[in-house]
């Protein structure tokens, strides 16, 4: 546990003066995300520690190194939860990383996002100045919302040093129905269910099985497990921690991983090959060969976005493309926080 | 910095009539007159034209003309707004969306609705009903401000513990930039490619962009939901209670506090049966499913006893409940009945430091020789202290500004902000100064230079120039000259 900011703006400011880009490494779990970047190495990850926790205020602060698996064992303890469910790809994992990648798991359309439960942010900005945005409070509207514009930004706006996250109590029951559905009638199923006023809390279809996942109080997961259909799961808990964690067998497989998040209720792209859905239908996992144009398409057509997730050739765009005016738009607020563009340059577009 | 404006009210309005209906581009000060303020009454400016187009196209074209001749453009939509963040600017543009009133669709299946700006927050929830559905935010003035305002300031509500702000309920927006072209921020997925441009836009005041079209998330409407209804006879035993029901792992629909002299302007004017000796009343509203209800209804009746209640009250039907609600929510004009006027401010606490903010407060309420009632929404923190004045005794107004000042710089003390979610627009600006430093307001007005590079988007609202910020600052270590009147001039 170690507060090493003046280390890490000193060494903004020194790539500053030299206008050397730098590369921002936590704890390299989330490598394999975006595009590759030539740079310096910038390690957040020494910079540790939480820096703030009150339980009852269902909030808490951490320095933007701190291991996820350290934030969850604290909030554990005080029966706890990061209910965005981070992924860990390894347990380095941090949360300054799960910020920047915007990841979240199963529980998403249900529970939010990472994005959904930030708070403020403490972040040194491309003119190497350390700066503090939103606050440790539930409700903050001061200023512009620097701290969510973080998320899925790939460290390109600067280097987040500090989070403040809202957290909330564990669940008092959980419970996983599981049933075999095929992948054409899953899609309209899927989302009946999620419009029952019932504690769904994950809804993922692999190989031909639908899992529903209920957490809440007692009496309503036993009561709602009673009344839909599908057998109890006994290894559940395994289950979602492996599809949280890309950890399934599915994901043990070296073609290249897409990532659609899409409408729901859309119908699945036609593509032959391997398909995970999970969010209830709002993220589809494929793994195939492809390419990015054709698969926008396809993501347009289902009324949302596409990404290459992993693998695959990341020398071109990894991520949808972006219309003309958003692209303007997004190129003059990284020049409004990092002018000498040396933080991750190429890590989200090649023209980031 | 704008600079004046390179055409005439005349000339503009000529121009835009090429375009817009004659009858809705208003150049007279007669009709313009009711847009010189939203709901916070007390700042005002005649704007120098008032437009209502009727299509997106027509927003396009507006704002091609505005930026060409650089005249300010503030964005309206229902005025509801408690922070000036709709006062015209005097020689800007009023563009209402007030045309834009159409529910253009429901996915009952993807549980979702797209809405022109101008729909009414209330209507969502009204029209999703049929299909077992509603929108989640449901601030205080739900009945007539609209999504598209609620878009502006992120608005919160009652809800917004358990159900998230605007922010988390919204999928997409549609918006018109400064320079008059549509771009879409997020989609129907649950996240989009390159930066959450859609958080951003989120509470940006109407400074970035013109919102012309809004996609939102509807929830099932749960089977059922109840209120507990507590007196206590402090206000600390009324803030330990809201932690022992969180420390519990409940997360109430709603949990509002009030404190005694709130209680008993409430119950004077909705007769609801609060307790009036109280010094405090919680209101704890649990929804779920009937199982899950009875469940949390039992363990908080008995927790509020625990944290030492006079008094527990847990409604039996959905007339009782709204009765026990519609004090809370006639809190406001309750409170208008026993004064001239009220000023509703809108800081946010850490609750833990609730016992010290509303002791600092009877104390700054002694000392500025003013009454003040408190409203709270206790499970996310945001105070709503009403400070009662009378806009007809000479400096009154200015003294309840002070104190109001004084309320806000206090929550950013004890680890607050100075609001939660009625914005800042014009009313906050100098308190931007006390929560952030130069450098993070550089940062902001850099941020809003990538939208709006000449500065014509509600200009003089939500973030203050560094000039201002001097001058704030040298005005609180003088505090002798906090009694000279101000103009209300951004």
């Amino acid at each position: 546990m170690a507060d090493i900011s003046q280390r890490l703006q000193d060494e903004v400011l020194a790539a500053l003066n030299e206008s050397r880009p730098l590369k921002i490494v936590g704890g390299g779990s989330k490598q394999f995300m975006g595009r590759p970047v030539e740079g310096t190495e910038l390690n957040v990850g020494e910079h540790t520690g939480i820096v703030q926790y009150q339980p009852v205020e269902l909030v808490m602060t951490a320095r933007a190194g701190t291991p996820l698996k350290e934030l969850e064992a604290a909030l554990a303890e005080n029966n706890q939860m990061l209910a965005f469910e981070p992924p860990y790809f390894s347990d380095q994992a941090t949360i300054g990383g799960t910020l920047a990648c915007n990841q979240s798991g199963p529980g998403r359309p249900w529970t939010g996002s990472v994005r959904d439960h930030v708070l403020g942010v403490r972040l040194i900005n491309g003119r190497g100045e350390h700066l503090r945005f939103g606050g440790q409070v539930m409700k903050n509207v001061a200023g512009y919302d620097v701290s969510r514009l973080q998320a899925g930004a790939l460290g390109t706006l600067g280097l987040i040093t500090e989070v403040s996250l809202k957290v909330m109590p564990k669940p008092a029951a959980t419970v996983t129905l599981v049933q075999d559905m095929a992948l054409d009638e899953v899609i309209p199923y899927m989302n009946a269910r999620a419009a029952e006023p019932k504690p769904l809390t994950a809804a993922c279809w692999l190989d031909d099985r639908l899992y529903l996942r209920l957490s809440g109080a007692r009496s309503a997961v036993d009561a709602t497990a009673a009344q839909w259909q599908g057998e109890q799961y006994e290894d559940a808990e395994a289950f979602w921690a492996g599809l949280r964690d890309q950890k399934l067998d599915f994901f043990n497989d070296d073609k290249p991983l897409w990532r659609f998040s899409v409408n729901s209720t859309a119908p699945n792209p036609g593509l032959d090959g391997d398909w995970l859905v999970d969010w209830g239908g709002a993220q589809r996992w494929y793994q195939g060969d492809g390419e990015l144009a054709h698969m926008e398409e396809l993501a347009a057509r289902a009324g949302g976005q596409v990404s290459l997730f992993r693998g695959g050739d990341r020398s071109g765009e990894v991520m949808q493309s972006q219309p003309a005016a958003l692209k303007a738009i997004q190129q003059r607020l990284k020049r409004s926080f990092d002018p000498e563009a040396i933080f991750n340059p190429g890590r989200l577009y090649t023209w980031m | 910095m704008i600079e004046a404006p390179r055409i005439s009210r005349a000339d503009l309005a000529r121009q835009l009539r090429e375009f817009v209906h004659s009858d809705y581009v208003i150049a007279d000060d007669e009709t313009l007159k009711p847009y010189e303020c939203d709901g916070l009454s007390m700042y005002c400016e005649m704007p120098m034209i008032v437009v209502l187009p009727e299509t997106v196209a027509q927003v396009q074209q507006i704002m091609r003309v505005c930026h060409q001749y650089q005249v300010p453009v503030v964005a309206r939509g229902a005025g509801t707004g408690l922070s000036a963040g709709a006062m015209p600017h005097a020689e800007g543009v009023v563009l209402s969306l007030a045309k834009f009133n159409r529910i253009l669709s429901i996915d009952s299946q993807a549980r979702s609705a797209r809405l022109q700006p101008g729909v009414r927050n209330l209507a969502i929830s009204e029209e999703a009903a049929q299909y077992g559905l509603y929108y989640g935010p449901d601030p205080s003035s739900q009945i007539a401000c609209t999504i598209g305002g609620n878009v502006a300031e992120n608005s919160g509500g009652v809800h917004c513990l358990k159900y998230g702000l605007t922010v988390h309920n919204i999928l997409s927006v549609e918006m018109v930039t400064v320079e008059g072209e549509k771009i879409t921020l997020g989609s129907d997925g649950l996240d989009a490619c390159g930066m959450d441009l859609l958080a951003l836009i989120t509470g940006s005041e109407g400074l970035l962009g013109i919102i012309t079209e809004v996609q939102v998330k509807l929830l099932p409407k749960p089977e059922k939901a109840q209120v507990v209804m507590a007196g206590f006879d402090s206000v600390q035993n009324a803030g330990d209670a809201v932690g022992g029901i969180i420390a519990h792992g409940i997360i109430p629909g709603g949990l509002e506090m009030m404190d005694g002299f709130a209680i008993s302007a409430a119950e004077d004017f909705a007769q609801a049966g609060y307790p009036r000796e109280a010094q405090a009343l919680l209101l704890c509203e649990v929804d779920g499913t009937n199982e899950e209800v009875q469940e949390h209804i039992e363990q908080t009746e008995s927790l509020f006893r625990q944290f030492g209640a006079t008094s527990v009250r847990t409604s039996q039907s959905e007339e009782e409940r709204a009765l026990l609600w519609k004090g809370r929510k006639s809190a406001f004009p309750a409170v208008g009945r026993i004064s001239p006027d009220y000023y509703c401010m809108d800081g946010t606490i850490p609750r833990g430091q609730l016992a010290r903010v509303l002791t600092e407060m009877q104390e700054m309420s002694r000392r500025f020789d003013l009454r003040v009632a408190n409203v709270f929404h206790a499970g996310d923190g945001n105070l709503h202290p009403l400070i009662l004045f009378d806009a007809n005794i000479p400096g009154e107004f200015e003294r309840t500004e002070a104190f109001g000042s004084a309320i806000l710089e206090l929550c950013v003390e004890v680890g607050g902000c100075i609001t939660g979610e009625h914005g800042v627009g014009v009313e906050k600006i100098r308190q931007m100064a006390v929560q952030f430093d130069d450098r993070e307001l550089e940062q902001f007005n850099a941020l809003k230079a990538a939208f709006d590079p000449n500065g014509t988007l509600n200009p003089g609202k939500g973030v203050p120039t560094l000039r201002q910020c001097q001058e704030y600052r040298a005005l609180v270590r003088n505090p002798n000259s906090i009694s000279e009147p101000k103009t209300a001039e951004a």
